[in-house]
């Protein structure tokens, strides 16, 4: 009796057409074409997407929590970065 | 709940935690989300392990009481809603048994568990399901009782938990109420429905009662649970909330609660109610429940006649794969 | 519901008032609806028992696509046979010998191979008779489901396919109870191309094809994905099972139906 069991995906759906992938969860396949088909069908019972992605899950690498600080820390300061940085006069317009 | 009874360790004092374990316990009470490649206890880990895999088994163990009425159900509609409602409760062990996933153990290993008797589901879903009003009770007071603990669960401290939890309870949200609308059917049809209605009452009440696990003063080591954020509300809390939302709805259906000493109670406004006969709780715990040795056989059974069709599966994809590769060689 | 979702916004159908084609009318659309309910009601069974969950969920989702067209094909058959009769009493208040599906889909639900190999067979055909439907009914209200039938009976023989291949070529296991399965299914495969004088009624108003018309496209595509799956159709020497079309049916439709129709025939006129 074999002991293997089917590797794990992450499943990524666009919801409509020109919008980006999200993670939605991950489920178990033999391999991706399956896994597609599988995230059909536990993932968009409710009609939730129109573009699926899969990943094995060992493929993809996080950031390490410690690095959290270096990683995201400095675009923190960039406050310029964000519209509402610029304080325009109302009397411009909508900009 | 789907979780009752999860061993967790005892609570740590501010002095008796390490520096780790101070800052660990630090996020959780800044509200931050706990992610499975950060630090965590070994006893947050193995808890949370316990009780997303309890909560995952009793989804798909949950899916046979029910199951058992969708070649029965009455009208095309009927049959495919519950149709719908029972695969929801697959998708639900799915999405837990991935969130237990990211803590480092298999889903296997959790099947293994729970078909070896090791790992337990919820003690409800050891009760019959004999007629169809029961699959109007199991939608309102099973499902009803699952919400309670649900909801709140949303901001549990797990990450990967807490996501699933959010889809669950997306997808939920008509769970309760199609059973409610089962319930209708027949406290208000004929006579011989009435009477199948109140009879399923009778029957899960004190069962559904019993999913919020024993009373908080004999339910072990759940002062840990709560300050790690993985159990959101006591058990007792729960049931009175329960309780006094449940028992206006049964009035609306003119059928009557099992338990004669019901009486509300101005003083703490809610509902004075009996305790359901814990000695039976243990009993279906410990396996001596209706159904607990056909349930467990069903699971089993389901899994090892499995097993030759993921193995096929897994035999062709390996086959492709060096197929693919012979080919690409060859090209070069 | 659905079915009076359907017909609120249905098209003109003269077809659907034509007495003299009534009786025929009425008997091809619940072969349609019966195949889809009996086949749906087996693929159910799974709920609950799948071998894995991922497949556990996509049975449940073929089974529902199969109940939604049930609806649809019983509730025109109502209509058209206009006595009073929804989907829900066609398909609750019939005894089995007023059933007029194929023999193949009431067979036991079996291991998976059956259940997969089943599902095969059928959806290759069912995908060539939708398809032509779709495009080529001259009944609007035909074509109208058939379209709507088609995109989920597309996937239903895509997954049935790829599912087919993969156990035909996987282990030595899942290849002996693949072929052990179509060695019991073929001999029912034939009565789905074997017409009679009620298709011919049907065919020659244009509203659906002989059955014979698409056995040699069945026959070609099956014969594809059997070649990739290593396994070998048995020689039948042109022997099928038949009968169910026209209500003789195997002793297993009277337990589907003595399970189905529980409640409606035990309590009467009750309103769920």
């Amino acid at each position: 009796m074999s002991k293997k069991e089917w590797p794990l995906w992450e499943v990524f759906i666009s919801g409509q057409h020109g919008l980006n992938h999200r993670h939605v969860g991950s489920l178990h396949a033999p391999d991706a074409e399956m896994a597609i088909n599988h995230a059909r069908d536990v993932y968009t019972r409710r009609k939730e997407g129109v573009s699926i992605w899969v990943v094995p899950s060992k493929e993809i690498t996080a950031s390490s929590p410690s690095e959290k600080g270096p990683l995201f820390d400095p675009a923190e300061s960039k406050t310029y970065r964000h519209p509402t940085f610029f304080d325009i006069p109302e009397e411009v317009g909508k900009m | 709940m789907y979780a009752q009874l999860v061993k967790s360790d005892a609570l740590k004092s501010r002095e008796e935690m390490s520096p780790e374990e101070q800052a660990f316990q630090e996020r959780i009470d800044n509200g931050e989300k706990i992610e499975p490649k950060d630090w965590m206890p070994e006893g947050y880990r193995k808890t949370l392990i316990r009780q997303i895999g309890q909560h995952a088994h009793s989804e798909i163990v949950g899916q046979l009481p029910e199951g058992n009425w969708i070649t029965r159900a009455p009208t095309l509609e009927r049959k495919a809603i519950l149709l719908a409602k029972v695969q929801d409760e697959a998708g639900h062990g799915l999405y837990l048994y991935s969130a237990a996933e990211t803590l480092g153990v298999s889903r296997d290993e959790l099947f293994e568990a729970l078909h070896s008797g090791k790992m337990k589901y919820s003690s409800i879903f050891n009760y019959p399901t004999l007629n169809w009003a029961d699959m109007g009770a199991v939608g309102w007071l099973v499902d009803g009782a699952a919400i309670m603990n649900q909801v709140p669960l949303q901001r549990t401290s797990f990450g990967p938990y807490s996501r699933a939890m959010i889809r669950i309870c997306k997808e939920e949200s008509f769970h309760q109420r199609q059973g409610y609308s089962i319930m209708m059917k027949m406290a208000f049809g004929t006579p011989e429905q009435k009477e199948m209605a109140q009879d399923s009452l009778n029957r899960f009440w004190f069962p559904a009662l019993m999913m919020f696990g024993p009373s908080d003063k004999d339910s072990v080591h759940s002062a840990q649970s709560m300050a790690w954020k993985i159990k959101m509300n006591t058990n007792d809390e729960l049931r009175q909330k329960f309780v006094n939302e449940t028992v206006p709805q049964a009035e609306y259906l003119g059928l009557t609660v099992p338990d004669e000493t019901l009486a509300w109670n101005e003083e703490k406004q809610g509902y004075d109610f009996a305790e359901p006969d814990w000695n039976e709780f243990f009993e279906v715990i410990k396996g001596n429940g209706p159904c607990n040795r056909e349930r467990l056989e069903a699971r089993v059974k389901a899994w090892d006649d499995g097993e030759w069709f993921r193995d096929g599966l897994n035999a062709f994809a390996e086959k492709a794969a060096a197929r693919r590769l012979a080919a690409s060689v060859a090209a070069e | 519901m659905s079915d009076q979702i359907a017909a609120s916004g249905a098209p003109q159908d003269p077809f659907v008032s034509d007495a003299a084609l009534k009786p025929a009318f009425f008997e091809w659309l619940c072969r349609m609806g019966d195949n889809a309910l009996v086949l749906g009601h087996r693929t159910s069974e799974w709920c609950g028992h799948g071998p894995v969950l991922e497949e556990d969920i996509a049975l449940a989702n073929t089974a529902l696509d199969l109940i939604g067209h049930t609806q649809m094909w019983l509730g025109l058959a109502g209509e058209v046979e206009d006595e009073g009769r929804d989907a829900d009493k066609l398909a609750y208040l019939r005894d089995a010998f007023k059933f007029r599906n194929v023999l193949l889909v009431e067979l036991p639900k079996g291991d998976m191979a059956v259940t997969v190999m089943r599902e095969f067979l059928f959806d290759a055909y069912h995908h060539l008779l939708l398809s032509w439907l779709a495009e080529n009914s001259n009944s609007p209200r035909v074509a109208e489901i058939a379209a709507k039938a088609l995109k989920e009976v597309s996937y239903h023989l895509e997954r049935a396919s790829d599912l087919v291949v993969r156990l035909g070529d996987g282990t030595p296991e899942s290849h002996r109870r693949m072929q052990d399965a179509l060695d019991l299914l073929w001999p029912y495969t034939g009565e789905m191309f074997e017409g009679d004088a009620l298709d011919t009624a049907v065919a020659e108003a244009g509203i659906a094809p002989q059955p014979e018309d698409l056995k040699a496209d069945w026959e070609a595509s099956v014969q594809e994905i059997l070649d990739e799956a290593t396994l070998k159709a048995p020689e039948t020497a042109g022997f099928f099972h038949k009968g169910g079309k026209q209500g003789r049916h195997t002793e297993h439709l009277g337990y589907i139906l003595a399970e189905m129709q529980f409640l409606q025939r035990a309590y009467p006129g009750a309103s769920w």
